[in-house]
Parts: C-alpha cells; structure tokens; sequence
C-alpha cells in the first residue's frame, strides 16, 4: 500500500473524529444530548484504558509471558464488578465535589491544600510521560510496519519527523477540543464521543484480526486452545507473585490513572451510568483479550522473527489482508491517540489548576480582579504542547526500543503512589495532610529508586556499584533488593515496597498529626459521602432539579412582595404567561444577583446552589456567608450602639435644657430679689435726701436724717460686696491664700468680729473638742464662714439664755466643726432653703443681712474642699462645717 | 389497595434490595478468589509436568470466570442502579 494512501486514510479518519466531535460539541452547546448522555458511550469512553500498549503490546506481552497479560485486565474486572464498594463513591464525591482531576480530589480532601495537588500532578506528569511516549512509539513502528512490508520500498521519511507529526495533530485536536471553553465541571462531550468511535474501531479491528487468525489460519477455537496448551516457553510459566501484584497494580491503575480518571469520575454525567458500565466494561476488555493469545500463539508460529510487539498488525500484511491491515492499523492509531487526548487534557488541567495558575496569581496579584478565563484556557495549551513535548523528548532519548509492557507497567505502579492516600481520603476521617504528603513523598521516591530510575538500564542514572552494593555502600539500599529481600521480581519488588512504605507513611503521618478545620469538614464530607442523599430525601429537593416554585418560595422569604414580580417578569421575558419561567440558567443567574443584593453573595451562591445545584454547598461557601453574617451583625451592632448613644444625648439635652429653665427662673428671681433689695435702701435715700435738699429743717433732724442717709449707704454697700463676694466664689475665679492656720485662734477671731452682732444680746459661747489642728487653708475665707454662722446664731437664736456650742472634732484627714444652738431651730420644709440666695426666713429684718451669707458659705466651704449643710436633730439650730485638714493648692 | 394479601414481613423488597446488596458487595471477592487459583496451579519452576504450561486450560477457565463475573454483574447492576427505588422503597410493593 502506497504511503501516501496510508496517510490519506489517516486524515480521513481523524477529519472524520474531528466532525464527531464538532457535531457534539455543537450539540450539548444547545442542551440537545440525547444518546450522548448514554452509559453506552460511558462505557466505551472507559475503553481508554486500552491503549496502543494493549493493542500491540500485549500480544507481545503474550508471546513472551503467556497469560500473564490477562492481569491487567483482570484488575479492572474486579474494581469494575465491584462498584458498590469504591466506583460508586468516587463518583459521588466526584460530582458533589466538583472534582476536576484526582489531583483536585486529593488537594480538596486533605483541606484544598495546594500542596498536595502539586505533589500528584507531578507524579501524574513523571508517571505518564513514558507512558505517552509509548504511545507515539506505537505509531510510529506501525508507520515502520508498512513501510517494511511494502515490496516497492517507499522509504519512511523519518522516524522522528512522524512522531514530530503525530503529536503536533494530536496537540491541535486536543486544544481545538479540550480548551475550547472554561465547563466549571470540565467536561469535554465532543472528545468523549470521538473516544466511543474510536473504541468501536479498535475493538471491531482486533475482533477482526483475531477471527481471522482462529477460523482463517488455524483450524477453529479448540485447535488453537491445544497450540496454546502446547507451548513451552520459560516466560510462559505463571508466577504467583507476579500474577497477585499484576492485577493489585491494575486494579489500582483503572482508579488513579489521570486519564481513567478523567473518564470514569469527571466526564460521569450520570452516576446510573456506572451501574451499566460495571458490567459493560469488564465485557469489553474480556473482548479485547479474548484473541490475543491466538494471535501471539499463531503469529510466533508463522514468523518468528517478527517484532511480537507488531504481529497484529504483521500478521493480516503478511498474509496479504490489506483492507484487515489498515483497519488494524486505524484501531492502533485510535488507541494511541484517544489515550494520549484524554491524557494529556487531564493533566493539563491539573497542571494549569495546580502549579501554573497558582505561579501566575503569585506573581501577577493583580490578575485576580480581571477576566480569569482567558487565562486559564491560555495554561490549558501550554501544558498541553507542554506534556506533548515532554512525551516527544522522552520517545528521541529512550530511542523507543524498550518493550511496550514494561514501560506501561512503570507507569501504572507510579500512579497507584496514589492510591492509600486516596482510599484513605474517602474511607478514612483520621487521614490528614501531613500524612498524605508524607505517603505520596515516601512512595514516589520509593517507586522511582527502586523501579522508574532503574528503567533507564544499569549505570544510565544509577551507576552499576549502586546496584550491586546499594546507595552509600548500604546494601540493603540496593534498588532491586531493599531491605535484603532477595529474589523477588524487580517490578512486584518495587510495587511491594513502595505501597508498603507509602501507606506507613500515610498512617503514621495522619496518626501523629492534627488536621486543620476545613480538612476535617472536607474529611467528613467525603467519608460520608451519601449521607447527603438522606437528607436531601427529606427536605424534597430532589438531586440537580428544583421546582420553579420552590424557588418562588425562598425569593418570597427574602425580596418579600418584588420576587412576585420579579418571577412574572422573568416569565414574560421567556414568552411565557403566569408567575413561574423556566428555570434557565440565565435566570438563575438573574436571580442570584437580585437576592445577592439582600443577603450578600455568598449567601445567595449557597442557597441557590441548594435548590439548584448538583454540587453541595461547600466549606468556603459557608464561610462566605458566615463572614457576611458576621458584618451584618456587626452593622446592626454599630447601629444600635449609636442609637443608644443617640438616646443618651438627647437625655443629656433635656436635662441641660430643664436645668437651663431653672436657671433661667432662679436669674428672674435673683434680679427681682436683688432689685428689691436694692429699691428698699435706695428709696429711703432718696426720700431723705429730698427733705433735707428742701431746707429749714432743725439741726438735730438734719443729723439724724444724715445718720440713717449713711446708713442705708453702708447697708446698700455691704449688700454690693456681698454680691460681688458671691459672684467671685460661684464663679471659681476667688484667689486663695492658702497658709497654716491655727483653729482656736480663728474661732476667737471669728468670735471677736461677730460679738458686734446684736451687742445688747446675752450670748454664750461653748467650745469644746481639739482646738489644737493647724490647719492648711484660706484663714480668712474660713473665718468669713464662721463669723456667718457665730453672728447668724446671734440674730436669730430665740432662746432667753441663748447658748451656741461649737463642737470640734477630727476625723480622718478631715475636720468637722458643728455650730448648735439651744433656740428652736429651723422648720424642716425650710431646711433645703436656707443655703439658697436670699432665702430669709423671717422678714423682720433684724441684723439688716441681705439673705446670702449662708449661700456665700456654702460657696467658701466648696472652694475650700470641704462643705457645709444643716444638721437636723439637735434640738437647736446647727450646722456641721466639713473641710479638709490640708487644702492641696492645686485647687485654688 | 388490597392490604390483606400484603405479606407479613412488609419491607420485603426493602430487605431484598440489601441483601442485593450484599451480593455485589460479594462479587468481586469471589472474583478475586476464582482469579488467583490459576496462580497456585502452577508449581514451582523446574518441577516435573511444570514445563508443559497448560496456558490453554488456564486461560479457557479465567475467560469462563471473567464471563461469569460479568453475567453476575449485568444481573446485579440493574437492580442497584435505579435510585429512584432506592429513595422510596414502597415504590416496588404498589407494583402488584
């Protein structure tokens, strides 16, 4: 077959995927999926897992190895019929989640720490390479396979360069497909069907071959079992060990493979699809094996010198099947190129989400605030021709001569590292990150000593000494013999201690550590992954539908009689009569911002997720709305404590203004009483002085007028310095003179000056208690008081033989002097009066007293620290005059 | 709705959906059983009769394992996968 008809056929074919995938593509952009959303296409999309390794290589792997291949198909059989245990919960997490890759489900399950996504994707990316080398490997022998059988010679340009080609399309076609849009759920449905075609083409292509070989070579299926039986080859010996591990690290590999993964969790649209595939899937790799060992058997037979890695694709060529051959060969190609898409999409995706992404926000902060989309679909391309250069790399320096199994087997045993970390994660609430990074650390670094590095040949990486005599001379640190185990299969070797290692690490890591909050809610959320569907039951909301009126109902709950409206609009803008629209995702959206604007965004996102959303409402969401509750709280806090304040200060005015009014009223008065007094003097003033200005009046009137004329001057004068007096105290501007001062000595002086009071009087003085204090103070001031109170007991004690006790006595830092007399004392009602401004208690005017010596007390004794008030009780008039022993100057 | 032939134990197809259950809980350890007896057939390398592999017997058994697990799991994931009869379990008595 020409070249270039071979390569016309390969065009054709992938014009043909690109126009499956379009198509797709176009037809979920408008909601119409139909048998697209089918566990029939589910299924197949499984058939990833068969790559070009299974394809060719493992009849090859038969041809050296006999039934032995079967076990990596074994191990998915098992995982697959029994669902129920762990497929079933993956998936649930999976879509509760939102998980985008297993590097996403491990990051978000140990407390969305980044860490540990980095670690997978780098395990992801260090395990796969080889892988999708492999499959670019593949290709290209196939390429070779023709070329060499082709009798004319066309010669194949270049190794390279096709490999070059193969990976440049495959990029295109994954970029065109994979990064055309930003799906939250990363789902890609154009590129999951392409995969269903292609499985159909490569199961139909190997079925072909194999009914071919059994009917058309051989002499029908019990012929070919006896050549089978014959057989008696070293290799094709089961080993037990080898058998056990194979299918361990299979089944292991159908979970935790990045692109298995991808299909089996993320692309799950239904989780019911799974109970379909649990069989259909086992079904379709029983098919698969089913004739690889005819052919390998047959083919050795036929042309021993064969590559066994080629003979599918050499046995129909050979024989002169061209049409069989090129089908082969589509399905070869199929296999290579569905795996290296899904692939390389995976982990682009955790590459971009995990380590690019984050490098970009660190170093670009401001990014955050703009469209992030662009963005990410830009890291998407880059890490895909990223992990397609790195495949290409790997294939020109390997050189592409390893055997295809081996190179399989390295990368299944580097992703099962994942494994403990993610059985843990889901069955186990006690696992914490720093028991997960230390498993996956441990059994990375194990696995790549004792399996990966050394794949590279004996003194490739490790030198030859190492392996002889272990790392640093140790020899139970040799690669293929740790800890002197001896005589064990280096690849069961390396899987045994690695995984062993690993889930030590893992325990002891999660035993000894403590995990932060949001590891331990993520931790319950995924261990107890279906007790949400409990709940779910009971309050109605059945999984990823709500009913546009229970929607109605919350947006009543929140925007009150508008949400009415609100919902009719949204109704009539869909062309629809009443209250209820459809629920659409622009109205949801709609909606979300409207109640955003009530209770926050946060608070919304959470609710309508609720209602709305597949995916449960997650720690961050709660905390979202936690913190937006928490401001509000605080709002209404800060509000209240302003009216509070308010309040205070409107009391504080009215009482200033009630105290205001008082005052007003007392000036009234004061200025009546004050005028009053004034008029008084001043009237008999001038009377007199109007009868002596007429004249002839007799000497002796003339003097007594004269007399009383001066008089009333001395009372008018002493009723202005009393004023004066009482507004310099009230007002706190009086200079004192502070000094020591003797209290007997100012008591006599006291005495002396007020014995001019009513002189005619019979009065006694009693003095009793310590008269001996010094006293810090004004003396004068202090004088002033008790002169007041000696000549106010003098004018208006009432007793025959009127006697005043002054009764002195230290207490503490104070001294207490009382004045009593034995006259009738002052009627109680008018006890609070008698400190007031002009607050006489009799009118006869007996001492000519304006009323405010005792208000001019009280005024001194407050300047002096101390205080002055009536003590009732005694019988007699008396007061108590209190005033500290020192008067600090400060004050004055 | 006829309650009087209702029978006795009333959440029988409750009952039997766990046992259901159960039996594909089950499966895959059987599987994994059937699966490695191949493994412990063999007998040491070198011994006498361990020359001639007798690969096609082994493999005619573990295809006739494989398709059996398959049959048992076609049978099983039906019953299980509706999640509607898991919700509501009288769903599947109103039925007669």
């Amino acid at each position: 077959m020409p070249f270039n008809l071979l390569v016309l056929f390969c065009l054709l074919y992938v014009i043909a995927l690109f126009l499956v995938a379009w198509l797709v593509e176009r037809r979920a952009s408008r909601g119409v999926m139909g048998f697209l959303r089918s566990p029939l296409v589910y299924t197949l999309s499984l058939s990833i897992y068969c790559t070009a390794w299974t394809f060719y290589g493992a009849v090859g792997y038969a041809a050296r190895s006999g039934i032995e291949f079967l076990t990596i198909y074994l191990g998915p059989t098992l995982v697959f019929v029994g669902w129920w245990w762990l497929l079933r919960k993956l998936v649930r997490i999976g879509r509760q989640q939102r998980v985008t890759s297993i590097a996403d489900l491990l990051s978000s399950r140990y407390g969305k720490s980044n860490l540990l996504g980095v670690l997978v994707t780098v395990i992801a990316v260090v395990a796969s390479t080889p892988y999708i080398a492999l499959q670019l490997q593949s290709v290209t022998l196939s390429f070779a396979v023709f070329a060499s059988e082709t009798p004319s010679g066309w010669a194949l340009p270049d190794r390279n360069a096709t490999a070059i080609w193969v990976a440049g399309g495959l990029a295109l076609f994954t970029i065109l497909f994979g990064t055309r849009k930003l799906d939250a759920k990363e789902q890609h449905h154009g590129i999951v069907m392409a995969i269903a075609v292609e499985a159909v083409v490569k199961l139909v292509a190997l079925l072909a071959v194999g009914a071919f070989v059994v009917w058309g070579l051989a002499e029908g299926p019990l012929a070919v079992i006896e050549k089978i039986s014959a057989v008696d080859s070293p290799g094709w010996q089961v080993q037990p060990g080898r058998w056990a591990g194979l299918i361990f690290i299979a089944a292991a590999a159908v979970i935790s493979l990045p692109r298995m993964f991808q299909v089996l969790v993320v692309e799950n649209v239904e989780e019911s699809h799974l109970a379909r595939a649990s069989w259909a899937f086992p079904l379709y790799l029983c098919l698969m094996s089913l004739f690889i060992l005819p052919i390998a058997v047959i083919g050795m037979e036929r042309y021993p010198q064969a590559n066994p890695d080629m003979l599918v694709l050499t046995l129909p060529l050979s024989e002169g099947q061209g049409a069989l051959a090129m089908l082969v060969f589509l399905g070869g190609f199929s296999s290579a190129t569905s795996m290296v898409i899904v692939e390389t999409i995976a982990l682009a995706t955790m590459l971009s989400n995990h380590l690019l992404m984050p490098l970009w926000l660190r170093f670009k902060p401001g990014a955050l605030t703009g469209d992030l989309r662009r963005g990410v679909l830009l890291a998407r391309r880059f890490s895909i021709i990223g992990v397609l250069a790195l495949g290409l790399a790997y294939f020109r320096l390997s050189g592409g001569s390893a055997a295809l199994a081996a190179i399989g087997l390295i990368a299944f045993a580097g992703m099962a590292q994942a494994l403990p970390v993610l059985l843990g994660g889901i069955f186990w609430r006690g696992a914490t990150k720093t028991g997960a990074v230390a498993g996956l650390v441990t059994g990375f670094a194990v696995w790549a000593y004792t399996l990966f590095l050394p794949s590279f040949g004996q003194g490739a990486v490790i030198p030859a000494h190492v392996f002889a005599g272990g790392a640093f001379g140790l020899p139970w640190l040799r690669p293929q013999g740790l800890f002197g185990t001896q005589g064990m299969d280096p690849l069961v070797h390396s899987i045994f201690w690695s995984l062993v290692l690993n889930t030590a690490a893992f325990c002891a890591g999660s035993i000894f550590s403590f995990p932060d909050p949001v590891e331990r809610v993520q931790g319950a959320a995924f261990v107890n992954a279906f007790d949400g569907e409990v709940q779910a039951e009971r309050l109605g909301w059945s999984q990823g539908q709500a009913e546009p009126e229970a929607l109605l109902i919350l947006a009543q709950r929140i925007l009150g009689e508008e949400a009415l409206s609100f919902f009719e609009a949204g109704a009539r803008a869909q062309g629809k009569d009443g209250y209820l629209p459809d629920i659409t995702p622009a109205f949801l959206a709609d909606l979300e911002r409207r109640l955003a604007g009530s209770v926050g965004a946060a608070t919304a996102h959470a609710m309508i997720s609720q209602l709305f959303g597949q995916a449960t409402v997650t720690v961050e969401d709660l905390m979202a709305v936690a913190t937006e509750a928490a401001q509000i709280m605080e709002y209404s806090t800060r509000l209240e404590q302003n009216q509070e304040e308010l309040t205070r200060t409107a009391r504080q005015l009215r009482e200033a203004n009630e105290k205001l009014t008082q005052l007003s009223v007392q000036k009234d008065a004061f200025l009546g009483q004050i005028s009053h007094e004034l008029r008084t003097p001043m009237t008999s003033i001038r009377a007199f002085s109007e009868i002596l200005s007429e004249g002839d009046l007799p000497p002796q009137m003339v003097a007594d007028y004269g007399h009383i004329l001066h008089d009333e001057a001395v009372r008018l004068t002493r009723l202005l310095d009393d004023l004066l007096d009482l507004s310099v105290l009230e007002n706190g501007t009086v200079q004192l003179n502070l000094g020591l001062s003797h209290l007997g000595r100012m008591l006599d002086r006291a005495e002396a000056a007020a014995s001019q009071t009513r002189p005619e009087r019979a009065f006694r003085i009693e003095r009793e208690g310590v008269e001996e204090i010094f006293l810090h103070t004004d003396a004068d001031r202090l004088v002033q008081v008790f002169i007041n109170l000696i000549s106010n007991a003098r004018k208006y004690c009432d007793a025959e033989a009127a006697v005043l006790k002054i009764r002195l006595r230290q207490k503490g830092g104070r001294v207490i002097a009382d004045f009593i007399d034995n006259g009738s004392g002052i009627a109680k009602e008018a006890q609070g009066l008698i400190f007031e401004k002009f607050a006489r208690l009799t009118d006869q005017r007996r001492a000519g007293g304006a009323g405010l010596g005792l208000a001019i007390c009280r005024e001194i004794m407050a300047n002096l620290g101390g205080s002055i008030g009536y003590l009732p009780g005694q019988k007699g008039a008396a007061f108590r005059v209190t005033l500290p022993l020192r008067l600090e100057a400060a004050k004055g | 709705m006829p309650r009087s032939r209702a029978p006795l134990f009333l959440a029988r197809a409750v009952y039997r959906r766990r046992r259901l259950r159960d039996a594909a809980r089950l499966l895959p350890l059987v599987g994994v059983v059937l699966m490695v007896l191949p493994a412990l057939w063999s007998g040491p390398p070198g011994q006498e009769g361990a020359t001639q592999s007798g690969a096609g017997s082994d493999a005619v058994f573990i295809f006739a394992v494989w398709f059996l697990l398959i049959g048992g799991a076609a049978l099983l994931a039906p019953a299980l996968a509706d999640p509607e009869r898991t919700a509501d379990p009288d769903q599947a008595e109103s039925g007669d």
